[in-house]
């Protein structure tokens, strides 16, 4: 015989919910004992001196150790990750802020958890397990009743309308247990997650500093990865190719007794240097050696020099800023020049570049067709999103006609 | 003459030594960073060294300090730096404390082997060699000084000049006749408003002036 599927699960879920609970009972129940003596002792001996600050004592020692039993406990159990409350140690250790230290750890709410709603919550925990143990109960009734004492069965046991109806109630408690567990185990889960982790301002606030360093984690590792490449094709091909035409170059020089061949050899020599020149513009597009060398000034040069058209550079920085605001700033130009001189017929283009107190302003200006549309392009809605990356600001102004601006705003500040 | 090689890629260093031994150098040590190079430098003292500016450990601009070094250590050694790319900052750096003997060029100059070799002969005979793509850049960083004023026709003969080429070869390069040639280096003499000494005296102060290593 098959247990269908759904029923299969039910019954593992309700299994896993009533094991949770009652795993639950005796941490929930850890702090009674302390108040209780506490009570009763400072009650006969009307002597709190010694019972209020021992037990206080020992409910602050005890709530961080309940706090990792209860979230181990929903961990493993239900598979609740309680967030742990670890706010940053203060880096200056005075009396206001240690003190807003303790209280972004939230002490009151876990000791309102554990020594008042702990022992409520044991009661509801206790009481599942009462109602499941009656349904069990009930519902094998004709499984056990022949072995209890002869009185005991005639009196609870001996009318015949009596076992169905335990049966049926049994059978009835058993069939509602899955969802009052569940409603149970929710409710666990809420209250743990309201008192025992962080608030949603905390957690908000971890997530924002936990996407702000993958975040940055992630730009630097493009920029690694563009570091390697350039690296390797440096080392690699752009030599091999040098070689190539070099020793092309020598046949042609030193065998000038080759009608036939010297064509084919210098046609060779020629498309070999025109393939170390279009690698070197793809490579250098890629990470400039000399960007992290010696900074965005000098990079720029290299970049002014090398576009087709005449660019006026103006470039005023005392000191050098992060390397990824360099790198984006230089692509943010790089770009800009592409673009003034594939797409827009420019006859001559500018590039200021500023720092102004934490924020670099970079500015493109060309003289060509405009009509550049930051949404449109690959290039510039890459731009865009590449100076977004660092919280900058982006703006392309291309009137149809021109002139086009390209500005960038990258923050700056170290 | 003898000519050491440092280089870091093994298959560039046979090419580079094959050319240069068919330009009439003899090449006693080739090697593949900084430090073998002044090594090899102190113990041959060659007429020339062709260093690559891109070398181990840390793949920047080993080979410019390397220059500098030689060219500080033993002035008697002329430095041709090869590169992928030329940067105007690392030729400023090399020609902030010498324009002789210093040249600059990029690596697939080399292919073009005769225009090389004669580029490398006028390095180790006490001149100077731009690739026209740092000379590019120079000129793109000064444009609020003197040499503002010169037409661009002028500012590409000063150009040539500082890549190190005769009248002569200013004139092929820009196929005009030798004498236009003088008229603009006429003309870029008296705009950088040069003492009237003589004439290869003034040919090397517009150079200087061009390259801004001249605080005179």
């Amino acid at each position: 015989m098959t247990i269908p599927a759904g029923l299969r699960r039910t019954v593992l879920r309700a299994r896993r919910d009533t094991g949770f609970l009652a795993a639950g009972v005796p941490p929930h129940l850890a702090l009674v004992p302390v108040w209780a003596w506490a009570a009763t002792t400072t009650a006969r001996t009307g002597n709190w001196l010694l019972t209020v600050p021992t037990s206080a004592a020992l409910v602050l020692l005890g709530t961080p150790v309940l706090t990792a039993v209860q979230r181990a406990r929903y961990r493993v159990l239900i598979g609740v990750d309680v967030p742990r409350l670890t706010p940053t140690a203060p880096e200056k250790r005075t009396w206001a802020s240690t003190a807003r230290w303790l209280a972004a750890t939230r002490p009151w709410r876990k000791i309102g958890y554990h020594l008042v709603l702990g022992p409520l919550l044991a009661m509801l925990e206790l009481l599942v397990l009462v109602l499941t143990a009656a349904g069990l109960a009930g519902a094998t009734v004709y499984a056990w009743a022949w072995a209890l004492p002869t009185g005991i069965r005639q009196d609870w046991f001996g009318n015949l309308t009596q076992r169905p109806v335990y049966t049926a109630a049994g059978l009835l408690l058993l069939c509602a247990l899955p969802w009052t567990a569940r409603a149970v185990v929710r409710a666990e889960a809420w209250l743990a997650l309201g008192l025992l982790g962080p608030s949603r301002a905390q957690r908000l606030q971890e997530r924002v500093d936990q996407l702000a360093v993958s975040r940055t984690d992630l730009i630097e590792a493009v920029d690694a990865e563009r570091r390697r490449i350039e690296r390797d094709l440096h080392d690699g091909t752009q030599q091999r190719l040098v070689s190539l035409a070099v020793n092309l170059g020598l046949a042609i020089a030193t065998r000038p007794d080759l009608p036939d061949a010297r064509e084919v050899i210098a046609r060779a020599h020629l498309e070999a240097k025109e393939a170390i020149a279009e690698l070197n513009d793809l490579v250098r597009g890629l990470h400039p050696a000399v960007l992290e060398d010696r900074g965005l000034d000098a990079a720029l040069s290299g970049l002014a020099a090398r576009t087709p058209l005449p660019v006026r550079l103006r470039v005023d920085l005392e000191e050098r800023v992060a390397p990824s605001v360099e790198s984006v700033a230089y692509f943010v130009i790089s770009e800009a020049l592409t673009n003034a001189t594939k797409h827009a017929s420019a006859m001559r283009a500018e590039v200021i570049v500023r720092r102004v107190g934490g924020v670099l302003r970079v500015r493109v200006t060309d003289d060509g067709l405009g009509g550049a549309d930051a949404a449109g392009g690959t290039g510039l809605s890459w731009l865009a999103k590449r100076v977004g990356s660092l919280d900058g600001a982006f703006h392309v102004s291309s009137p149809v006609g021109g002139p086009t601006t390209i500005t960038a705003e990258l923050p700056c500040a170290r | 003459m003898r000519a050491v090689i440092a280089e870091d890629s093994v298959l560039l260093r046979v090419g580079l030594t094959k050319v240069l031994e068919m330009g009439g150098f003899q090449v006693p040590a080739e090697v593949g960073d900084a430090e073998g190079l002044l090594a090899a430098v102190a113990e041959h003292r060659p007429e020339l060294a062709l260093i690559d500016v891109r070398m181990p450990p840390d793949f920047t601009d080993e080979g410019v300090r390397a220059a500098m070094e030689i060219r500080r250590r033993w002035p008697g050694t002329a430095v041709v730096l090869l590169s992928q790319y030329v940067e105007e900052r690392y030729a400023a750096d090399l020609l902030s404390a010498n324009t002789s003997g210093v040249g600059y060029l990029l690596k697939q100059r080399v292919a073009d082997v005769a225009d090389f070799v004669a580029a490398v002969r006028r390095v180790a005979d006490g001149g100077t060699a731009l690739d026209p793509q740092v000379v590019a850049q120079l000129l793109l960083r000064r444009d609020n000084d003197p040499l503002a004023r010169l037409t661009p026709r002028e500012r590409e003969v000063l150009g040539l000049m500082a890549e190190g080429r005769s009248n002569a070869g200013i004139a092929q390069a820009l196929v005009v006749s030798e004498s236009a040639v003088a008229k603009h280096i006429n003309n870029i003499f008296a705009k950088l408003d040069l003492p009237v000494v003589d004439a290869d005296h003034r040919r090397v102060l517009a150079v200087l002036r061009f390259l801004g290593a001249s605080r005179a």
